[in-house]
């Protein structure tokens, strides 16, 4: 939690004073909007949110899981910023930590990086 | 399984999954357990007549796998098929988010409307054309990285993260079902992830049949009130689908290629 209001502090600090030079480098703007817990802890999500979306992406995939706790698109629900209502952009959750730290993040080429316009899904006779 | 490339399994870095086997064709006991209880639990309640275990027992928990027990397929009565009528390629557009086809030598199409007419009586058909979800799939067959596979309840698809676009399922597929994305996307249904640079066919609306829902061609059809599109579960003697192939004679395409269909057709 402390890891976190301080990652927050970080990125206010950074969108207010980046002019005014008050950091040594850039940081990334991790703003989140959304209170509550995430489906794991923040360290695990740092250091292991790529290894746990490929499980669940692999699980859905191949074999129709399609349980929520570490699919994609729960991510994008609550990640997603209220501004533009999108996981991408400079200010994006994603894309903010992912340019700062130089990874490429190939996801939204195929992905909706919005949350919402969820199809309709009919119900067999 | 006659296949040959079932040995044969991706050389990717792929996470092993529990009770996978080479295409997912593998079950695991313990999942069988689960649903033969879960089959049991409900066999205990009172059900309206026709209404049939095993269908029930196919709307999966969203974290159970599926299974080999369900093939899913799709019957199409083209003696109910009207030509004009593209509902269930708009329904497709709509669900998959293709959009419109303005380019239609480029633009993605996962089922197109055929009409047919023989020459010397005149007489005219007209037929959705799909992915006939091959129980021997070609497409499969010469996949260099594994991405074209079957899952374990018959549905053909491509698993974008590992397709490298090279377009061979698309030469081996003897029913023109499969498009190269040429251009990047932006409005993607959220359920259905796509984008530039892969091969993409119809899925049968996988994300709705996981949920226990029908693909969205045959619902739209059944709107239109032509109700020419059936889907079920063909390993399932009772589901009605099944009922209707044994009583009217019904045609695979290409049935001399000897691919075991999941689409079928009536009337052709
Ligand atoms: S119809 Fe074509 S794309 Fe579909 S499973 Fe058969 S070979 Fe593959
Ligand atoms: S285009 Fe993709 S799915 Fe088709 S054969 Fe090549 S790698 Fe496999």
């Amino acid at each position: 939690m402390k890891a976190l209001a301080i990652a927050v502090l970080w990125g206010l600090t950074f969108a207010a004073a980046h002019a005014a030079e008050s950091g040594r480098t850039p940081k990334p703007v991790i703003a989140i909007e959304k209170p509550g817990q995430c489906v794991e802890a923040t360290d695990v999500m740092r250091r292991d949110h790529m290894k746990l979306l490929k499980h669940q992406r692999d699980k859905t995939m191949h074999q129709g899981i399609r349980s929520k706790p570490h699919s994609l698109n729960e991510c994008i629900a609550c990640h997603a910023s209220q501004k533009t209502g999108s996981v991408i952009g400079a200010e994006g959750f994603c894309q903010s930590c992912h340019d700062y730290a130089a990874v490429k993040l190939d996801c939204w080429d195929c992905h909706q990086p919005k949350p919402g316009q969820k199809a309709a899904t009919g119900v067999r006779p | 399984m006659s296949n040959n490339r079932e040995q044969a399994q991706p050389a990717n870095d792929r996470h092993p999954l529990p009770g996978e086997g080479g295409r997912g064709e593998g079950s695991n006991v313990s999942r069988r357990g689960f649903l033969a209880t879960s089959a049991a639990a409900l066999a205990g309640l009172t059900l309206a007549p026709g209404i049939n275990l095993i269908e029930i027992a196919a709307a999966k928990p969203d974290s159970e796998p599926v299974t080999s027990k369900v093939r899913w397929g799709m019957l199409i009565d083209t003696t109910r098929c009207q030509s004009g009528c593209t509902d269930c390629v708009s329904a497709c557009g709509k669900e998959n988010g293709l959009g419109e086809v303005t380019k239609p030598r480029t633009d993605a199409q996962w089922i197109r409307k055929i009409d047919l007419t023989d020459l010397k009586s005149g007489h005219a058909l007209s037929l959705p054309m799909m992915c006939q979800h091959c129980a021997n799939p070609p497409c499969v067959d010469v996949c260099p990285t594994g991405a074209s596979f079957k899952r374990a309840d018959g549905i053909v698809l491509v698993d974008r993260h590992t397709c490298i676009g090279c377009r061979y399922c698309m030469m081996a597929c003897p029913y023109k079902a499969r498009s190269f994305v040429h251009e990047p996307h932006t409005d993607q249904n959220p359920e259905v992830p796509r984008g530039q640079g892969c091969v993409e066919s119809c899925t049968l609306c996988v994300h709705r049949v996981d949920r226990g829902g029908t693909p969205a061609c045959v619902e739209a059809c059944a709107a239109a009130g032509h109700n020419a599109m059936m889907f079920g579960d063909l390993n399932n003697p009772e589901s009605e689908i099944s009922k209707r192939i044994r009583e009217v004679k019904t045609t695979q395409v290409r049935a001399d290629l000897k691919l075991d269909l999941g689409v079928r057709y009536e009337g052709i």
